[in-house]
């Protein structure tokens, strides 16, 4: 399972990362290899297997619908890069 | 009175504490002393704790469990500077206890690896032979335990991070079933399959520390009422049903010693008084290791989208918001993480979703039934947690591949959320051996009573032999 140069870019725009070109030849050839071995799953005969996207059986799990106190302001700005009074601030879009 | 950190259990130091025969402050500097004194060549801890005061036992964690006021990096520079401005549920359960926190251990950048090379702060060293890796992504926890730098910690684990580095450092570590333990103030990878789980040097500390950090918590919706804990204490195995999967214990590749060491324990735990059968699981070693690589790459690339410069962590210039995105997830990722991203990004993406992650959930289903069935007959599942001992650093860190099938043993039970604990089990050319005990979900109760009364006959000594 080959995976082509244009592809690898693709990808890497969706996962909004930027490559080098080095990294762009790298992960063409590992992506490659670690492609023909995860393909494996394709050999199963799946049509009557349903997916499992959890490992518990549970659904719903439900709260007391009762208002919380949140982070002050200042705790969720603590960490940001650049802060404009109540705002994250970034460069235009 | 001289603490002896390499030795001294979390249950020891308890006993003392009670009896007052130390302080938790003498303790505590006892562990500094040691981490002063070995650290700079295991490079386990990323970063040290201010001294909390308190008289409770000290505790080491890994770097993805959130600390209020204590840098969390993930082991990634894109979280250089992160400083958690709220605890972890499980690091709240340890302060509760009156744990001191020593530190953050070292882990591979955002729990992806097999050695702790991944971190971008350097590997950490194995304390039975520096030349080696310690395993990972918790290999900063485990070296910590086992180079008598925290009587215990806490790991994570989403295809084997607690359990590998544990067999790698010949601790004992739990991997608990999916579901009893919090993630809330976890730093995500795979949410589907990560867990905390302990590290220590005994099996009734794992299971002690177990007790305290399971349990239904209302910030993680995952979370399930949790079965009473019993530490164990007895000695035989009376009545416990135990299978051998050939596929895990038969198979090319298994060196040697490890075979030999594993297949002692088991001729033990018949003598302690367990029925032993071999049994079949051809799927799941055959799937696991191609399904959990779909899985968990796919969750991950969602997960770590958050990642983008805006509400934290590190933000790269640009001249417009998308530049500046792409730059900072460029200079911050690392190389696994990038590749673990874009492989997880190509197998959700359109025309490729269904044959890629939607195929690996149906083989999620195949494994955890191939598994429930085993589970009629036995009560637990053995097998060494590697087939091989601590590898040279270096060795695997340009093959992902070859890294990636480190994990082919601990990787099956992952994926059907199972329980399971690695204990040391004998050496092989002077490094440990894991043994890994596989549960049915919620059997933590079982793995700890045939852990512990295996490790009462195995009498492994868990001081690392250079260190005697």
């Amino acid at each position: 399972m080959a995976i082509t140069r244009d592809e690898v870019l693709h990808v890497a725009r969706l996962a909004r990362l930027e490559l080098t070109d080095d990294e762009v030849t790298r992960f063409q050839e590992q992506l490659s290899a670690i492609l023909e071995a995860v393909s494996k799953v394709s050999e199963l005969d799946l049509s009557d297997v349903p997916p499992t996207s959890h490992p518990l059986e549970i659904a719903n799990a439900w709260d007391d619908d009762v208002p919380r106190p949140c982070l002050p302001l200042d705790d969720v700005f603590a960490n940001a890069p650049d802060r404009d009074d109540d705002y994250f601030r970034t460069p235009p879009a | 009175m001289t603490i002896d950190t390499l030795r001294l259990t979390a249950e020891g130091a308890r006993d003392l504490l009670k009896a007052g025969e130390i302080s938790g402050s003498e303790l505590f500097a006892a562990y500094r002393a040691a981490i002063e004194e070995r650290d700079g060549e295991l490079n386990a801890y990323l970063t040290l704790a201010d001294d909390p005061g308190g008289d409770g036992i000290p505790i080491a964690l890994k770097d993805v469990i959130s600390t209020k006021g204590v840098r969390t990096t993930a082991g990634s520079k894109i979280l250089e500077n992160y400083v958690p401005v709220f605890d972890s549920t499980v690091a709240a359960h340890c302060k509760e206890h009156g744990f001191r926190v020593l530190g953050k251990t070292n882990t591979d950048e955002f729990a992806m690896g097999s050695s702790t090379e991944n971190s971008a702060y350097g590997p950490s060293r194995n304390p039975w032979d520096p030349s080696r890796v310690p395993g990972g992504s918790g290999g900063g926890s485990a070296a910590a335990v086992s180079g008598g730098l925290a009587p215990w910690a806490l790991g994570s684990d989403t295809g084997g991070s607690v359990k590998l580095p544990s067999a790698f450092c010949g601790n004992v570590g739990l991997r608990p079933t999916y579901g009893t333990v919090s993630r809330y103030g976890i730093v995500a990878f795979a949410s589907s399959l990560d867990q905390v789980g302990p590290v220590a040097k005994t099996v009734r500390d794992c299971a002690y520390l177990y007790s305290v950090i399971s349990g239904r918590d209302r910030n993680d919706s995952t979370t399930v009422a949790v079965p009473d804990v019993e530490v164990p204490s007895g000695e035989d195995l009376k009545g416990l049903r135990i299978g051998v999967p050939r596929q895990l214990n038969e198979v090319e590749g298994i060196e040697p010693g490890v075979k030999a060491a594993v297949d002692a324990a088991i001729r033990q735990a018949e003598s302690l008084g367990a029925s032993v059968d071999t049994c079949e699981l051809p799927l799941s070693v055959d799937y696991g290791m191609p399904c959990y690589y779909l899985i968990a790459p796919a969750e991950a690339s969602a997960n770590l989208a958050r990642y983008d410069g805006v509400r934290y962590g590190l933000r790269s210039p640009g001249a417009d918001f998308r530049e500046m995105v792409m730059a900072t997830r460029h200079d911050g990722f690392g190389d696994e993480v990038k590749r673990r991203i874009m492989l997880g990004t190509y197998a959700l993406s359109s025309g490729y979703y269904d044959a890629y992650y939607g195929t690996a959930q149906k083989v999620r289903t195949v494994i955890k039934r191939e598994h429930d069935a085993l589970f009629e007959r036995f009560d637990v599942l053995v097998s060494p947690t590697c087939a091989t001992t601590a590898f040279p650093v270096g060795a695997k860190s340009q093959d992902p591949l070859a890294m990636y099938l480190t994990d082919v043993f601990t990787i099956p039970s992952c994926v059907a959320g199972l329980p399971g604990m690695s204990i040391p089990c004998g050496l092989s050319d002077g490094l440990p051996v894991g043994l890994q005990l596989i549960g049915a979900q919620f059997a933590e109760n079982t793995l700890f009573r045939a852990g512990h009364a295996l490790e009462q006959a195995i009498d492994f000594d868990y001081v690392p032999e250079r260190l005697r």
